[in-house]
């Protein structure tokens, strides 16, 4: 008896609860509404199932509860009635996974027009890196690195001298431009995570991992690190701009090319050219 | 052959004569089942403990100065590892299922009793070995429980210098033990049940415990392999799953490994997991609830089915662990199908356990609320499995709090009901005595209610997007001040429901000594446990004579009947209507 109003009550309670939540999902501001609404879609199927099930259960045990002179029904088996629940759930099943994998397709699908954008990941802090003028990123690999090339460019690929890096933990990106973000990791795996875009991905040493988005909205947002990286792991944050284009377009112009950098440390460039081809490049063209 | 000796001629049954004999180095797979059962819940306080110590810096953090950063990673980790594989697989394998299976299909013990001793201790030392990994210098490794190379094996993680070392041996070691034991399971399984007794006359226990044993023989070695490769990794400098590593400005010399490759094998070995510990749980409380509701379990034939279709589909899900992790993403087609497939026969199971109540006379005792309150916690943590299952849905959701509420309902909450429901529904037969009936009530009531008010919250969080495995939210923007509030009340709800586990220690143990002396058939249930001439049942279990089985183990309420339940022992007559099997 009781068990069976609690059920009950737990099953309101939790209706209750989704309604009166404050804690929902961070206001969008990428182009992934398509995951929110196959996130939305599943939710309601889902809470038919958890509503119906749980009221079922809740019924049962208030009618069938042990009373003296009261008897069980004998009956092993109703196999056409299974048969047809069975059915509905495939059905259910159908009904969100179908959202599920068109999103997906989206996900998986990089526009050819998206620009590229480089994050890379070290315990604990973010880089990051555009591909300059000429549009493609410079081949970089873990070998070249040195403490004049944290991003391990490598000094002999002339695409990489106009690579623009940004060393800070802030990223700026233009609004409403579909980005191919790039990930790359110097030591572990870390994840490139920025709730309002939705979108998050792995990074992974060793490799190089990608995910695409378009910023909707302009802010300035936290990049946090969703992947478990040693202690450092919740300190592990960033920030990303997403502004107007002429206003992207001035911070950009603002930040050192690979180019300027080397001209920089002329005093030292020996070192990086002596290791130049040393070990196999990873890299993205 | 081999089951002859076991099964029938027990004139040569040695039965031990010192008590070392008897309560030690026992070859009497009850001895040895209650010897892992304890051993597990003990390991599984000091996990349940560090559960409490992760809540109280989650939900009070810059209180407790004991609690730096390194400590935080490291309770998340060993919880995470005791409770799945030192608590739960050894519990409803080691513990339910050396207890259950002979009783259950009439055999005198498992057959190989010395390696079932064997198994025990291996699994008693690979304990030992983790335990340890608390006393050594830099403590217990911190990688979080999926131990994801690279970062276990180096310096910005906890327990990288020996921490590491000793919990790759200790798994190692236990899946050493679990072969030993899952090989028994399965072969006294399929050689050593009594006459009459055919595998469509199995209880679902028996089902359960069956498939998770052979899927834990298929699946272990995954992970054998895996702590294997990282242990050569950490020690001998190979690069299995080590890529070209600039760690804190140094080059760890390190070349050519791939760090998914361990993320495959780890979860090749970890989905399976889920099973290896849902199956035994969902055999259980299909006993549970037939019994206690007076009525057979509904669609038998397909429950059956149901856990071996899970059983074997449980293979081909393990990459929706992997959807955001850089491996191909076109993987993710396959497994987000893969993976809601398998949520058919499971819905299966869920109705099938519903339709059984359905008209049945429930007897609302302790075991059968805990069983009930199983069917609410698994809905809520299977459906929210669907969310993850999901591929593009879990992206959002993917390492955030809604991961640690989803798996916490579905694989932590949900079988450890079970198994209170089982030990409650056992207790009688395994000690001969009855449980306090008030205490138990009380225990149920603040369990059931407690565990929903901890991790209802955590699924909005997650909404929300807070990050898993955080030692501290410190100020983030998207965080508003009431997700701390949130955080608060679940710690506290947390600290209520730890508080209350010690009503149930302190029912069993008053019990043990001061409980009534209980009827060995309380609940009339008709599987052959409950028929043995002895209770708690002796060494061989059956006396002079093996028990001939005539029918399946749920005529309950059978029309005709004088009682309402026939054993599975007992003859058919013409009176009662009898179902063929």
């Amino acid at each position: 008896m009781r068990v069976a109003i609690v059920i009950a009550l737990l099953v309101l309670g939790s209706i209750l609860f989704h309604i009166f939540s404050p804690w929902w999902m961070t206001p969008i501001a990428s182009n992934w509404g398509s995951i929110d609404n196959a996130l939305i879609i599943t939710l309601y199927i889902c809470a038919v199932a958890f509503v119906g099930l749980n009221l079922f259960l809740a019924m049962t045990l208030l009618k069938y509860r042990a009373r003296p002179g009261h008897k069980a029904h004998y009956e092993p088996e109703n196999v056409k009635l299974e048969k047809q629940l069975t059915l509905w759930t495939g059905l259910g099943i159908a009904g969100m996974l179908a959202p599920g994998l068109i999103a997906w397709n989206e996900y998986v699908t990089v526009p050819d027009d998206a620009a590229v954008i480089e994050a890379t990941g070290q315990q604990w802090q973010w880089g990051f890196r555009f591909p300059g003028p000429d549009g493609v990123l410079g081949t970089a690999a873990v070998a070249h690195m040195s403490p004049d090339n944290s991003f391990g460019i490598n000094p002999r690929d002339p695409y990489g001298r106009d690579d623009i890096l940004v060393e800070t933990n802030e990223l700026h990106m233009p609004l409403g431009k579909p980005v191919k973000m790039v990930l790359r990791s110097k030591d572990v795996l870390h994840d490139f995570y920025v709730p309002q875009f939705r979108a998050k991905m792995d990074l992974v040493p060793g490799i190089v991992t990608y995910f695409w988005m378009t910023p909707t909205r302009t802010g300035t947002f936290e990049i946090l690190c969703a992947e478990l990286c040693g202690v450092g792991h919740h300190q592990m944050r960033g920030t990303v701009v997403v502004e107007s284009q002429a206003a992207f377009d001035a911070w950009l112009a603002e930040q050192m090319t690979f180019g300027q950098m080397l001209a920089q440390n002329e005093a030292t460039p020996t070192t990086q050219l002596a290791q130049a081809d040393v070990k196999p490049m990873i890299g993205e063209r | 052959m081999a089951t002859v000796t076991i099964a029938d001629d027990h004139t040569h049954f040695y039965h031990p004569k010192t008590w070392i004999g008897k309560y030690v180095w026992s070859q009497d797979h009850k001895v040895i089942a209650i010897q892992y059962s304890l051993t597990a819940i003990a390991i599984g306080l000091v996990a349940l403990v560090l559960s409490v110590l992760m809540r109280l810096q989650l939900g009070f953090p810059d209180t407790f100065h004991f609690i730096q950063p390194e400590n935080y990673l490291q309770y998340v980790t060993m919880h995470g590892m005791i409770m799945v594989v030192y608590l739960l697989t050894a519990l409803l394998l080691g513990g339910f299922g050396n207890y259950l299976i002979p009783l259950m299909v009439g055999a005198r013990d498992m057959v190989f009793p010395y390696v079932n001793m064997l198994s025990y201790w291996v699994y008693l030392l690979a304990v030992l070995v983790l335990v340890a990994s608390f006393f050594v210098p830099g403590g217990p490794t911190g990688a979080g429980w999926t131990l994801y190379p690279p970062q276990t094996v180096l310096e910005g993680t906890p327990g990288h210098e020996y921490g590491i070392i000793l919990m790759l041996v200790s798994l190692a070691l236990f899946i050493v033990g679990f072969t030993m034991g899952g090989l028994n399971y399965v072969v006294t399984v399929l050689q050593a049940r009594t006459k009459g007794m055919t595998l469509m006359r199995m209880p679902c226990s028996v089902w359960g415990i069956f498939v998770a044993a052979i899927m834990a023989l298929l699946a272990f070695p995954a992970l054998f392999v895996a702590c294997i490769m990282m242990l050569l990794d950490r020690i001998a400098g190979t690069s299995f799953f080590m890529p070209m590593i600039m760690s804190m400005g140094k080059d760890l010399g390190y070349e050519g490994g791939s760090p998914i490759l361990f993320q495959h094998l780890f979860w090749f070995f970890g989905h399976p997991e889920v099973y290896i510990v849902a199956l035994p749980a969902f055999g259980i409380v299909s006993d549970l609830i037939s019994v206690h509701a007076r009525k057979n379990i509904f669609g038998y034939r397909m429950m059956v089915w149901a856990i071996v279709v899970i059983g074997a589909l449980s293979f081909f899900v393990w990459a929706h662990h992997m959807y955001v992790s850089g491996m191909n993403p076109y993987f993710g087609f396959f497994f987000a199908t893969s993976t809601l497939i398998i949520a058919i026969p499971t819905a299966i199971k869920v109705y099938n356990w519903l339709l059984t109540l359905w008209r049945g006379n429930i007897h609302l005792r302790v075991p059968m609320l805990f069983a009930i309150a199983f069917l609410f916690t698994f809905i809520h943590g299977g459906l929210t499995g669907l969310f993850l299952g999901n591929v593009s849905v879990d992206v959002p959701l993917s390492d955030t709090f809604f991961v640690v509420g989803h798996f916490h309902m579905v694989m932590g909450v949900s079988p450890i009901i079970v198994i209170f429901g089982a030990i409650y529904h056992w207790y009688p037969k395994i000690t001969g005595r009855m449980y306090n009936e008030a205490l138990g009530q009380l225990h149920f009531w603040i369990t059931f209610i407690g565990v929903y008010a901890i991790y209802l919250p955590m699924h909005y969080l997650g909404f929300l997007g807070v990050p898993r495995r955080y030692y501290a939210l410190g100020e983030t923007a998207f965080i508003p001040e009431s997700a701390h509030l949130a955080n608060q009340a679940i710690t506290i709800a947390a600290l209520i429901v730890f508080a209350a586990q010690a009503i149930f220690f302190y029912n069993m143990f008053w019990s043990l000594f001061r409980g009534p002396k209980a009827d060995p058939n309380p609940w009339g249930a008709a599987s052959l446990e409950w028929q043995t001439p002895d209770t708690p049942p002796k060494h061989g279990n059956w006396g002079d004579e093996l028990p001939r089985v005539y029918r399946w183990a749920y005529d309950y309420s059978v029309p005709g009947a004088a009682r309402d339940f026939i054993p599975q022992n007992e003859p058919h007559d013409e009176s009662a209507r009898y179902h063929r099997t």
